[in-house]
Protein backbone atom coordinates (compact mmCIF):
# COMPACT_ATOMS: atom_id res chain seq x y z
CA UNK A 1 0.00 0.00 0.00
CA UNK A 2 1.76 3.13 -0.94
CA UNK A 3 1.45 6.43 1.62
CA UNK A 4 0.64 9.38 0.92
CA UNK A 5 3.51 11.89 1.30
CA UNK A 6 1.97 13.66 4.49
CA UNK A 7 1.58 10.25 6.06
CA UNK A 8 6.02 9.72 5.01
CA UNK A 9 6.45 12.95 6.14
CA UNK A 10 5.45 12.86 9.56
CA UNK A 11 6.76 8.91 10.26
CA UNK A 12 10.02 10.31 9.07
CA UNK A 13 10.06 13.41 11.20
CA UNK A 14 7.64 13.09 13.73
CA UNK A 15 6.98 16.08 15.58
CA UNK A 16 6.94 16.28 19.37
CA UNK A 17 7.56 12.50 20.43
CA UNK A 18 8.21 12.24 23.67
CA UNK A 19 7.29 12.26 27.45
CA UNK A 20 5.85 14.76 29.58
CA UNK A 21 5.58 14.50 33.54
CA UNK A 22 2.58 12.42 34.16
CA UNK A 23 2.18 13.06 37.81
CA UNK A 24 2.14 16.85 37.12
CA UNK A 25 -0.82 17.97 37.79
CA UNK A 26 -1.67 20.57 34.19
CA UNK A 27 -0.26 17.16 32.60
CA UNK A 28 -2.66 15.46 31.14
CA UNK A 29 -2.21 11.67 30.00
CA UNK A 30 -4.02 9.64 27.55
CA UNK A 31 -3.27 5.94 26.79
CA UNK A 32 -5.45 4.22 24.03
CA UNK A 33 -5.28 1.05 21.97
CA UNK A 34 -4.05 -2.34 22.54
CA UNK A 35 -0.58 -4.11 21.94
CA UNK A 36 -2.98 -7.04 20.58
CA UNK A 37 -4.65 -4.78 18.11
CA UNK A 38 -1.33 -3.97 16.44
CA UNK A 39 -1.34 -0.17 17.61
CA UNK A 40 -1.18 1.72 21.30
CA UNK A 41 -1.20 5.35 21.47
CA UNK A 42 0.36 8.18 24.58
CA UNK A 43 -0.70 11.23 23.86
CA UNK A 44 -0.16 13.66 26.97
CA UNK A 45 -0.95 17.93 27.01
CA UNK A 46 0.22 20.15 29.39
CA UNK A 47 -2.25 22.76 30.34
CA UNK A 48 -1.74 26.19 31.44
CA UNK A 49 -4.31 26.49 34.63
CA UNK A 50 -4.85 30.17 34.16
CA UNK A 51 -5.68 30.18 30.35
CA UNK A 52 -6.95 26.85 29.79
CA UNK A 53 -4.50 26.66 26.94
CA UNK A 54 -2.66 23.97 26.11
CA UNK A 55 0.93 25.03 26.12
CA UNK A 56 2.94 21.06 25.35
CA UNK A 57 1.79 18.13 23.53
CA UNK A 58 3.78 15.13 23.58
CA UNK A 59 3.42 11.48 21.75
CA UNK A 60 4.69 8.06 21.55
CA UNK A 61 2.94 5.61 19.69
CA UNK A 62 3.77 1.47 18.74
CA UNK A 63 1.74 1.44 15.72
CA UNK A 64 1.89 1.64 11.73
CA UNK A 65 2.93 4.70 9.58
CA UNK A 66 -0.43 5.73 9.44
CA UNK A 67 -0.88 5.63 13.11
CA UNK A 68 2.66 7.54 14.02
CA UNK A 69 1.31 9.95 11.53
CA UNK A 70 -2.45 10.55 13.07
CA UNK A 71 -0.52 11.16 16.50
CA UNK A 72 2.01 13.27 15.34
CA UNK A 73 -0.11 15.83 13.33
CA UNK A 74 -2.05 14.97 16.77
CA UNK A 75 0.16 16.91 18.48
CA UNK A 76 0.90 19.69 16.13
CA UNK A 77 -2.66 20.52 16.27
CA UNK A 78 -3.19 20.61 20.05
CA UNK A 79 -0.47 22.95 20.59
CA UNK A 80 -1.67 26.30 21.23
CA UNK A 81 -5.40 25.26 21.72
CA UNK A 82 -7.36 25.64 24.59
CA UNK A 83 -9.03 22.68 25.72
CA UNK A 84 -12.18 23.52 24.88
CA UNK A 85 -10.60 24.17 20.91
CA UNK A 86 -9.21 20.42 21.51
CA UNK A 87 -12.32 18.76 22.14
CA UNK A 88 -13.40 19.75 18.84
CA UNK A 89 -10.69 17.71 16.71
CA UNK A 90 -12.58 15.01 14.66
CA UNK A 91 -10.78 11.95 13.31
CA UNK A 92 -12.07 12.74 10.03
CA UNK A 93 -10.12 15.77 9.85
CA UNK A 94 -7.09 13.54 10.54
CA UNK A 95 -8.43 11.47 7.57
CA UNK A 96 -8.56 14.14 5.09
CA UNK A 97 -5.08 16.35 6.54
CA UNK A 98 -3.40 12.83 5.77
CA UNK A 99 -5.23 10.99 2.84
CA UNK A 100 -5.81 8.12 5.36
CA UNK A 101 -7.17 4.83 3.22
CA UNK A 102 -10.23 3.26 4.39
CA UNK A 103 -8.49 0.96 6.11
CA UNK A 104 -6.29 3.32 8.05
CA UNK A 105 -9.26 5.40 9.79
CA UNK A 106 -8.94 3.53 12.51
CA UNK A 107 -5.68 5.44 13.37
CA UNK A 108 -7.04 8.47 13.11
CA UNK A 109 -10.24 7.22 15.37
CA UNK A 110 -7.44 6.69 17.75
CA UNK A 111 -5.86 9.53 17.84
CA UNK A 112 -9.64 11.35 18.51
CA UNK A 113 -9.61 9.08 21.53
CA UNK A 114 -6.54 9.53 23.34
CA UNK A 115 -7.01 13.46 22.79
CA UNK A 116 -10.11 12.91 24.78
CA UNK A 117 -8.81 10.55 27.16
CA UNK A 118 -6.12 13.27 28.01
CA UNK A 119 -8.41 15.92 28.50
CA UNK A 120 -10.35 13.73 30.78
CA UNK A 121 -6.98 12.88 32.45
CA UNK A 122 -6.69 16.57 33.25
CA UNK A 123 -9.91 17.47 34.09
CA UNK A 124 -9.91 14.39 36.43
CA UNK A 125 -6.54 15.46 38.15
CA UNK A 126 -8.08 19.34 38.73
CA UNK A 127 -11.20 18.23 40.22
CA UNK A 128 -13.14 18.26 37.44
CA UNK A 129 -16.22 15.62 36.04
CA UNK A 130 -15.02 13.43 33.50
CA UNK A 131 -16.73 13.98 30.08
CA UNK A 132 -18.82 11.41 28.70
CA UNK A 133 -17.95 10.94 25.07
CA UNK A 134 -20.40 8.98 22.86
CA UNK A 135 -18.73 5.64 21.84
CA UNK A 136 -16.45 6.23 18.74
CA UNK A 137 -18.28 4.43 15.92
CA UNK A 138 -15.18 2.92 13.81
CA UNK A 139 -13.09 0.78 16.01
CA UNK B 1 27.79 -2.17 -5.87
CA UNK B 2 24.93 -2.00 -4.03
CA UNK B 3 21.89 -1.92 -6.01
CA UNK B 4 18.55 -0.70 -4.38
CA UNK B 5 15.86 -2.05 -3.89
CA UNK B 6 17.26 -5.65 -2.37
CA UNK B 7 14.51 -8.29 -2.53
CA UNK B 8 14.24 -10.50 0.68
CA UNK B 9 11.07 -12.01 0.12
CA UNK B 10 11.93 -14.85 -2.04
CA UNK B 11 8.92 -17.15 -0.06
CA UNK B 12 6.30 -15.24 -1.71
CA UNK B 13 8.18 -15.98 -4.90
CA UNK B 14 11.69 -16.14 -6.01
CA UNK B 15 13.29 -13.87 -9.31
CA UNK B 16 13.25 -16.22 -12.36
CA UNK B 17 17.05 -17.50 -13.17
CA UNK B 18 18.32 -15.86 -16.86
CA UNK B 19 19.40 -19.87 -17.40
CA UNK B 20 15.53 -20.75 -17.43
CA UNK B 21 14.42 -17.81 -19.00
CA UNK B 22 16.89 -18.55 -21.79
CA UNK B 23 15.27 -22.14 -21.80
CA UNK B 24 11.59 -21.09 -22.52
CA UNK B 25 12.28 -18.22 -24.77
CA UNK B 26 12.03 -20.43 -28.40
CA UNK B 27 8.53 -22.36 -27.04
CA UNK B 28 7.26 -18.96 -27.26
CA UNK B 29 7.62 -17.99 -30.89
CA UNK B 30 9.47 -21.22 -32.81
CA UNK B 31 7.92 -24.09 -31.04
CA UNK B 32 4.28 -22.93 -30.09
CA UNK B 33 2.72 -26.25 -30.30
CA UNK B 34 0.37 -27.98 -28.42
CA UNK B 35 1.84 -30.87 -26.80
CA UNK B 36 -1.49 -32.96 -27.56
CA UNK B 37 -1.04 -32.38 -31.51
CA UNK B 38 0.00 -35.89 -32.19
CA UNK B 39 0.27 -35.04 -36.01
CA UNK B 40 2.66 -32.70 -36.42
CA UNK B 41 6.08 -31.70 -36.05
CA UNK B 42 4.90 -28.78 -33.88
CA UNK B 43 2.96 -30.79 -31.78
CA UNK B 44 6.18 -33.19 -31.85
CA UNK B 45 8.64 -30.65 -30.60
CA UNK B 46 6.09 -29.13 -27.42
CA UNK B 47 5.64 -32.90 -26.09
CA UNK B 48 9.15 -33.33 -26.34
CA UNK B 49 9.96 -30.39 -24.84
CA UNK B 50 7.47 -31.53 -22.09
CA UNK B 51 8.59 -34.97 -21.86
CA UNK B 52 11.98 -33.38 -20.82
CA UNK B 53 10.90 -31.22 -18.21
CA UNK B 54 8.83 -33.92 -17.06
CA UNK B 55 12.21 -35.94 -16.37
CA UNK B 56 13.57 -32.81 -15.17
CA UNK B 57 11.26 -32.14 -12.49
CA UNK B 58 10.81 -36.39 -11.44
CA UNK B 59 14.80 -36.28 -11.13
CA UNK B 60 15.33 -33.16 -8.72
CA UNK B 61 12.40 -35.13 -6.57
CA UNK B 62 13.53 -38.63 -6.72
CA UNK B 63 10.21 -39.67 -9.15
CA UNK B 64 9.27 -41.42 -11.97
CA UNK B 65 7.97 -39.11 -14.77
CA UNK B 66 5.13 -41.02 -14.95
CA UNK B 67 4.08 -39.56 -11.45
CA UNK B 68 4.64 -35.90 -12.26
CA UNK B 69 1.05 -33.95 -12.95
CA UNK B 70 1.71 -30.59 -14.36
CA UNK B 71 -0.92 -28.20 -12.83
CA UNK B 72 -0.54 -23.66 -13.07
CA UNK B 73 0.85 -23.74 -9.82
CA UNK B 74 0.82 -25.29 -6.35
CA UNK B 75 -2.76 -23.59 -5.15
CA UNK B 76 -4.03 -26.03 -8.15
CA UNK B 77 -2.04 -29.00 -7.21
CA UNK B 78 -2.97 -28.47 -3.51
CA UNK B 79 -6.41 -28.66 -4.52
CA UNK B 80 -6.33 -31.80 -6.80
CA UNK B 81 -4.26 -33.49 -4.79
CA UNK B 82 -6.36 -33.31 -1.02
CA UNK B 83 -10.02 -33.03 -2.58
CA UNK B 84 -8.92 -36.01 -5.38
CA UNK B 85 -7.56 -38.04 -2.49
CA UNK B 86 -10.96 -37.38 -0.27
CA UNK B 87 -13.19 -38.21 -3.79
CA UNK B 88 -11.57 -41.24 -4.67
CA UNK B 89 -11.15 -42.75 -1.36
CA UNK B 90 -14.83 -42.37 -0.04
CA UNK B 91 -15.39 -45.82 0.15
CA UNK B 92 -12.58 -46.54 2.80
CA UNK B 93 -12.88 -42.66 4.76
CA UNK B 94 -13.83 -39.24 5.25
CA UNK B 95 -11.37 -38.04 7.77
CA UNK B 96 -8.03 -35.99 6.94
CA UNK B 97 -5.58 -34.62 9.48
CA UNK B 98 -3.57 -31.49 8.81
CA UNK B 99 -2.50 -28.68 10.73
CA UNK B 100 -3.10 -25.72 11.80
CA UNK B 101 -0.22 -23.72 10.41
CA UNK B 102 -0.23 -24.80 7.00
CA UNK B 103 -0.99 -22.57 4.09
CA UNK B 104 -4.38 -21.15 3.41
CA UNK B 105 -4.92 -23.82 -0.01
CA UNK B 106 -4.49 -26.27 2.20
CA UNK B 107 -6.38 -24.87 4.90
CA UNK B 108 -9.39 -23.57 2.63
CA UNK B 109 -9.16 -26.83 0.50
CA UNK B 110 -9.83 -28.58 3.79
CA UNK B 111 -12.95 -26.33 4.81
CA UNK B 112 -14.40 -27.11 1.81
CA UNK B 113 -14.10 -30.72 2.49
CA UNK B 114 -15.66 -30.07 5.60
CA UNK B 115 -18.94 -28.78 3.65
CA UNK B 116 -18.79 -31.78 1.37
CA UNK B 117 -19.19 -33.90 5.05
CA UNK B 118 -15.23 -34.88 5.21
CA UNK B 119 -14.27 -34.48 8.75
CA UNK B 120 -11.06 -32.69 9.50
CA UNK B 121 -8.20 -32.73 12.30
CA UNK B 122 -6.35 -29.76 12.58
CA UNK B 123 -3.02 -30.71 14.78
CA UNK B 124 -1.88 -27.65 16.72
CA UNK B 125 1.86 -27.19 16.59
CA UNK B 126 4.42 -26.88 19.36
CA UNK B 127 6.58 -23.30 20.02
CA UNK B 128 9.07 -24.44 17.94
CA UNK B 129 6.51 -25.03 15.02
CA UNK B 130 7.14 -28.27 14.32
CA UNK B 131 3.91 -31.57 15.47
CA UNK B 132 3.74 -34.00 18.00
CA UNK B 133 3.93 -37.17 16.11
CA UNK B 134 2.23 -39.23 18.82
CA UNK B 135 -0.32 -36.51 18.87
CA UNK B 136 -0.76 -36.92 14.61
CA UNK B 137 -0.61 -41.11 15.68
CA UNK B 138 -3.38 -40.25 18.16
CA UNK B 139 -5.78 -38.75 15.51
CA UNK B 140 -5.78 -41.52 13.29
CA UNK B 141 -9.02 -42.97 12.99
CA UNK B 142 -10.33 -45.92 11.21
CA UNK B 143 -11.91 -43.35 8.17
CA UNK B 144 -8.35 -41.67 7.63
CA UNK B 145 -7.75 -41.79 4.48
CA UNK B 146 -5.01 -38.61 3.99
CA UNK B 147 -2.27 -37.00 6.29
CA UNK B 148 -1.81 -33.74 4.99
CA UNK B 149 1.29 -31.97 6.61
CA UNK B 150 3.44 -29.06 5.19
CA UNK B 151 7.21 -30.14 4.03
CA UNK B 152 8.37 -26.74 5.23
CA UNK B 153 6.14 -23.72 6.39
CA UNK B 154 5.95 -20.51 4.42
CA UNK B 155 6.37 -18.08 6.83
CA UNK B 156 8.76 -19.18 9.71
CA UNK B 157 10.64 -21.78 7.69
CA UNK B 158 10.47 -24.87 9.75
CA UNK B 159 10.74 -28.32 8.49
CA UNK B 160 8.23 -31.01 9.35
CA UNK B 161 9.69 -34.86 10.32
CA UNK B 162 7.72 -35.96 6.77
CA UNK B 163 9.86 -39.29 7.23
CA UNK B 164 8.69 -39.72 10.62
CA UNK B 165 5.47 -38.59 9.98
CA UNK B 166 5.08 -41.09 6.56
CA UNK B 167 6.29 -43.89 8.70
CA UNK B 168 3.35 -43.50 11.18
CA UNK B 169 1.36 -43.15 8.25
CA UNK B 170 2.04 -45.85 6.31
CA UNK B 171 1.81 -48.34 9.89
CA UNK B 172 -2.16 -47.46 9.99
CA UNK B 173 -2.26 -47.33 5.97
CA UNK B 174 -3.13 -43.65 5.19
CA UNK B 175 -2.06 -41.70 2.72
CA UNK B 176 0.38 -38.82 2.96
CA UNK B 177 0.13 -35.29 0.99
CA UNK B 178 2.46 -32.67 1.48
CA UNK B 179 2.53 -29.25 0.35
CA UNK B 180 6.26 -28.97 -0.51
CA UNK B 181 5.81 -25.35 -1.86
CA UNK B 182 8.98 -23.71 0.04
CA UNK B 183 11.33 -27.20 0.32
CA UNK B 184 11.62 -28.46 -3.06
CA UNK B 185 14.87 -26.67 -4.85
CA UNK B 186 15.94 -25.63 -1.63
CA UNK B 187 16.66 -28.83 0.46
CA UNK B 188 16.65 -32.28 -0.65
CA UNK B 189 13.64 -33.86 -1.16
CA UNK B 190 12.82 -37.85 -2.42
CA UNK B 191 9.58 -39.05 -2.74
CA UNK B 192 10.90 -42.22 -1.77
CA UNK B 193 13.27 -41.86 1.45
CA UNK B 194 10.27 -39.56 2.69
CA UNK B 195 7.41 -41.90 2.12
CA UNK B 196 5.50 -39.42 0.19
CA UNK B 197 2.32 -40.51 -1.77
CA UNK B 198 1.01 -36.30 -3.11
CA UNK B 199 3.45 -33.44 -3.00
CA UNK B 200 2.39 -30.26 -4.33
CA UNK B 201 5.53 -27.61 -5.44
CA UNK B 202 5.61 -24.74 -7.95
CA UNK B 203 8.08 -23.35 -10.25
CA UNK B 204 8.52 -19.90 -9.01
CA UNK B 205 10.00 -20.38 -5.68
CA UNK B 206 12.83 -22.14 -6.99
CA UNK B 207 13.92 -19.00 -10.03
CA UNK B 208 11.47 -20.70 -12.35
CA UNK B 209 8.28 -18.60 -14.23
CA UNK B 210 4.86 -18.24 -11.91
CA UNK B 211 1.64 -20.47 -13.41
CA UNK B 212 3.30 -23.74 -13.51
CA UNK B 213 3.46 -26.21 -10.98
CA UNK B 214 2.93 -29.77 -10.58
CA UNK B 215 1.28 -32.81 -8.38
CA UNK B 216 2.91 -35.79 -7.93
CA UNK B 217 0.87 -38.62 -7.65
CA UNK B 218 2.67 -42.32 -6.49
CA UNK B 219 2.20 -44.62 -9.57
CA UNK B 220 3.75 -48.20 -7.28
CA UNK B 221 3.51 -49.12 -3.70
CA UNK B 222 1.11 -47.90 -3.26
CA UNK B 223 -0.79 -46.63 -6.89
CA UNK B 224 -2.33 -43.85 -5.77
CA UNK B 225 -5.45 -41.87 -7.57
CA UNK B 226 -6.96 -38.90 -7.81
CA UNK B 227 -10.33 -37.27 -8.91
CA UNK B 228 -10.18 -35.10 -11.77
CA UNK B 229 -11.17 -31.88 -10.10
CA UNK B 230 -11.24 -30.34 -13.73
CA UNK B 231 -13.37 -31.50 -16.50
CA UNK B 232 -11.97 -31.72 -20.35
CA UNK B 233 -9.45 -33.63 -22.98
CA UNK B 234 -7.77 -35.76 -19.92
CA UNK B 235 -4.50 -34.28 -20.18
CA UNK B 236 -1.88 -35.65 -18.21
CA UNK B 237 -2.93 -38.91 -17.64
CA UNK B 238 -6.74 -37.72 -16.62
CA UNK B 239 -6.08 -35.90 -13.96
CA UNK B 240 -5.68 -32.72 -14.71
CA UNK B 241 -7.21 -31.40 -18.23
CA UNK B 242 -6.47 -28.24 -19.88
CA UNK B 243 -3.95 -27.60 -22.57
CA UNK B 244 -0.41 -27.86 -21.54
CA UNK B 245 1.46 -24.64 -20.51
CA UNK B 246 4.51 -25.70 -22.37
CA UNK B 247 6.48 -22.58 -22.08
CA UNK B 248 6.55 -22.50 -18.22
CA UNK B 249 6.90 -26.37 -18.03
CA UNK B 250 10.36 -26.15 -20.00
CA UNK B 251 11.01 -23.51 -17.49
CA UNK B 252 9.80 -25.47 -14.33
CA UNK B 253 11.84 -28.37 -15.75
CA UNK B 254 14.99 -25.71 -15.96
CA UNK B 255 15.00 -24.49 -12.75
CA UNK B 256 14.42 -28.20 -11.28
CA UNK B 257 18.00 -29.22 -12.94
CA UNK B 258 19.90 -26.24 -11.87
CA UNK B 259 18.35 -26.52 -8.38
CA UNK B 260 19.58 -30.09 -8.61
CA UNK B 261 23.10 -29.00 -9.67
CA UNK B 262 23.43 -26.38 -7.17
CA UNK B 263 20.74 -26.47 -4.28
CA UNK B 264 23.87 -27.86 -1.78
CA UNK B 265 26.25 -25.14 -2.77
CA UNK B 266 23.43 -22.28 -3.19
CA UNK B 267 21.87 -23.46 0.70
CA UNK B 268 25.72 -23.28 1.95
CA UNK B 269 26.34 -19.81 0.91
CA UNK B 270 22.85 -18.85 1.80
CA UNK B 271 22.73 -19.93 5.06
CA UNK B 272 25.91 -18.05 6.27
CA UNK B 273 24.51 -15.30 5.37
CA UNK B 274 20.83 -16.02 7.15
CA UNK B 275 23.18 -16.58 10.61
CA UNK B 276 25.02 -13.76 9.98
CA UNK B 277 21.63 -11.40 9.36
CA UNK B 278 20.05 -13.59 12.19
CA UNK B 279 23.04 -13.62 14.77
CA UNK B 280 23.66 -9.42 14.03
CA UNK B 281 19.68 -8.98 14.50
CA UNK B 282 19.20 -10.87 17.49
CA UNK B 283 21.79 -8.62 18.91
CA UNK B 284 19.21 -6.05 19.44
CA UNK B 285 17.32 -5.70 22.82
CA UNK B 286 14.36 -8.20 22.82
CA UNK B 287 14.61 -9.58 19.55
CA UNK B 288 13.00 -13.28 18.94
CA UNK B 289 13.26 -16.10 16.69
CA UNK B 290 9.81 -17.28 15.24
CA UNK B 291 10.25 -21.35 15.20
CA UNK B 292 12.46 -23.88 15.14
CA UNK B 293 15.92 -22.82 14.31
CA UNK B 294 17.37 -26.29 14.10
CA UNK B 295 14.83 -27.73 11.71
CA UNK B 296 14.85 -25.00 9.27
CA UNK B 297 15.06 -24.17 5.56
CA UNK B 298 18.62 -22.31 4.73
CA UNK B 299 16.87 -19.13 3.69
CA UNK B 300 14.65 -18.18 5.90
CA UNK B 301 14.56 -16.33 9.02
CA UNK B 302 11.45 -14.53 10.88
CA UNK B 303 12.38 -12.55 13.77
CA UNK B 304 10.12 -10.58 16.15
CA UNK B 305 11.10 -6.85 17.64
CA UNK B 306 9.13 -6.35 20.86
CA UNK B 307 7.35 -3.44 21.29
CA UNK B 308 7.85 -1.93 17.51
CA UNK B 309 4.81 -3.02 15.13
CA UNK B 310 5.68 -5.09 12.10
CA UNK B 311 4.03 -2.78 9.25
CA UNK B 312 5.29 0.52 11.19
CA UNK B 313 8.81 -1.22 10.96
CA UNK B 314 8.48 -2.02 7.13
CA UNK B 315 7.77 1.54 6.32
CA UNK B 316 11.45 2.63 7.50
CA UNK B 317 13.10 0.72 4.71
CA UNK B 318 10.54 -0.97 2.36
CA UNK B 319 11.69 1.39 -0.33
CA UNK B 320 15.09 0.31 -0.39
CA UNK B 321 14.19 -3.34 1.08
CA UNK B 322 11.49 -5.84 0.05
CA UNK B 323 10.24 -7.95 3.35
CA UNK B 324 7.04 -8.81 4.29
CA UNK B 325 5.30 -8.88 8.36
CA UNK B 326 3.42 -10.99 10.42
CA UNK B 327 1.33 -8.00 11.23
CA UNK B 328 -1.93 -7.88 9.03
CA UNK B 329 -2.36 -4.14 9.92
CA UNK B 330 -2.50 -3.68 5.76
CA UNK B 331 -5.32 -6.24 5.58
CA UNK B 332 -8.67 -4.73 6.89
CA UNK B 333 -9.23 -8.00 9.07
CA UNK B 334 -6.30 -6.38 12.14
CA UNK B 335 -5.42 -10.06 13.02
CA UNK B 336 -2.02 -10.58 12.81
CA UNK B 337 -0.63 -13.83 11.27
CA UNK B 338 -2.04 -16.96 12.37
CA UNK B 339 0.99 -19.24 11.82
CA UNK B 340 2.67 -17.11 14.44
CA UNK B 341 -0.50 -17.21 16.73
CA UNK B 342 -0.28 -21.10 16.20
CA UNK B 343 3.04 -21.35 17.74
CA UNK B 344 1.57 -19.55 21.23
CA UNK B 345 3.21 -15.90 20.07
CA UNK B 346 1.14 -13.27 21.87
CA UNK B 347 -0.71 -10.78 19.67
CA UNK B 348 1.71 -7.99 20.24
CA UNK B 349 4.89 -10.32 19.31
CA UNK B 350 2.81 -11.33 16.23
CA UNK B 351 2.34 -7.75 15.45
CA UNK B 352 6.04 -7.27 15.35
CA UNK B 353 7.32 -9.82 12.97
CA UNK B 354 9.45 -9.87 9.67
CA UNK B 355 9.93 -12.62 7.51
CA UNK B 356 13.09 -12.83 5.31
CA UNK B 357 13.53 -14.81 3.04
CA UNK B 358 16.72 -15.06 0.87
CA UNK B 359 18.08 -16.19 -2.51
CA UNK B 360 20.55 -17.60 -4.89
CA UNK B 361 21.13 -13.71 -5.84
CA UNK B 362 21.16 -12.45 -2.34
CA UNK B 363 24.42 -10.82 -1.84
CA UNK B 364 26.80 -9.73 1.23
CA UNK B 365 26.68 -6.28 0.81
CA UNK B 366 22.99 -6.64 0.43
CA UNK B 367 22.83 -8.45 4.13
CA UNK B 368 24.87 -5.49 5.47
CA UNK B 369 22.95 -3.09 4.18
CA UNK B 370 19.79 -5.02 5.75
CA UNK B 371 21.12 -5.52 8.88
CA UNK B 372 22.12 -1.69 9.19
CA UNK B 373 19.28 -0.35 7.94
CA UNK B 374 16.98 -2.89 9.70
CA UNK B 375 18.56 -1.87 13.88
CA UNK B 376 18.34 1.63 12.60
CA UNK B 377 14.74 1.32 11.93
CA UNK B 378 14.11 -0.59 15.15
CA UNK B 379 16.02 1.84 17.67
CA UNK B 380 14.12 4.67 16.02
CA UNK B 381 10.38 3.09 16.71
CA UNK B 382 11.71 2.28 19.87
CA UNK B 383 12.07 5.78 20.79
CA UNK B 384 8.70 6.49 19.71
CA UNK B 385 6.80 3.59 21.41
CA UNK B 386 5.26 3.47 24.61
CA UNK B 387 5.59 0.11 25.26
CA UNK B 388 9.25 -0.06 24.96
CA UNK B 389 9.34 3.03 27.39
CA UNK B 390 6.68 1.29 29.64
CA UNK B 391 9.30 -1.90 29.61
CA UNK B 392 11.81 -0.20 30.36
CA UNK B 393 10.59 1.88 33.46
CA UNK B 394 9.77 -2.45 34.58
CA UNK B 395 6.52 -1.94 33.76
CA UNK B 396 4.68 -5.53 32.68
CA UNK B 397 2.07 -4.42 30.17
CA UNK B 398 0.12 -7.75 31.17
CA UNK B 399 -1.22 -6.06 34.00
CA UNK B 400 -2.17 -2.59 31.99
CA UNK B 401 -5.95 -2.58 31.51
CA UNK B 402 -5.79 -1.60 27.40
CA UNK B 403 -9.09 -0.03 26.30
CA UNK B 404 -11.02 -2.01 24.51
CA UNK B 405 -10.24 -0.88 20.88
Amino acid sequence: MAYSEKVIDHYQNPKNVGTLDKASKNVGTGLVGAPECGDVMRLQIEVNHETGMITDAKFKTFGCGSAIASSSLATEWLKGKSVDEALKIDNMTIVEELNLPPVKIHCSVLAEDAIKAAINDYREKNGMEKIKFEESVIH
Amino acid sequence: MLKLPIYLDNNATTPMDPRVLEAMTPYFLNHFGNAASRNHPFGWAAEEAVDYAREQVAKLIGADPKEIIFTSGATEADNLGIKGVFEMYANKGNHIITATTEHKAVLDTCKHIEKQGGEVTYLTVQPDGLIDLAELEAAIRPTTVLIAIMYANNEIGTVMPIKEISAIARKHGVLVFTDATQAVGKIPVDVNKDGIDLMAFTAHKMYGPKGVGALYVRRKNPRVKVTAQMDGGGHERGMRSGTLNVTGIVGFGKACELCMNEMESDAKRISVMRDKLENELMKIEEAYVNGSREHRLPHVANISFKHVEGEGLLMGFNKNIALSSGSACTSASLEPSYVLKALGLGDDLAHSSLRFGLSRFTTDEEIDYTIKSITDTVLKLREMSPLWEMYKEGIDLNTIEWAAH
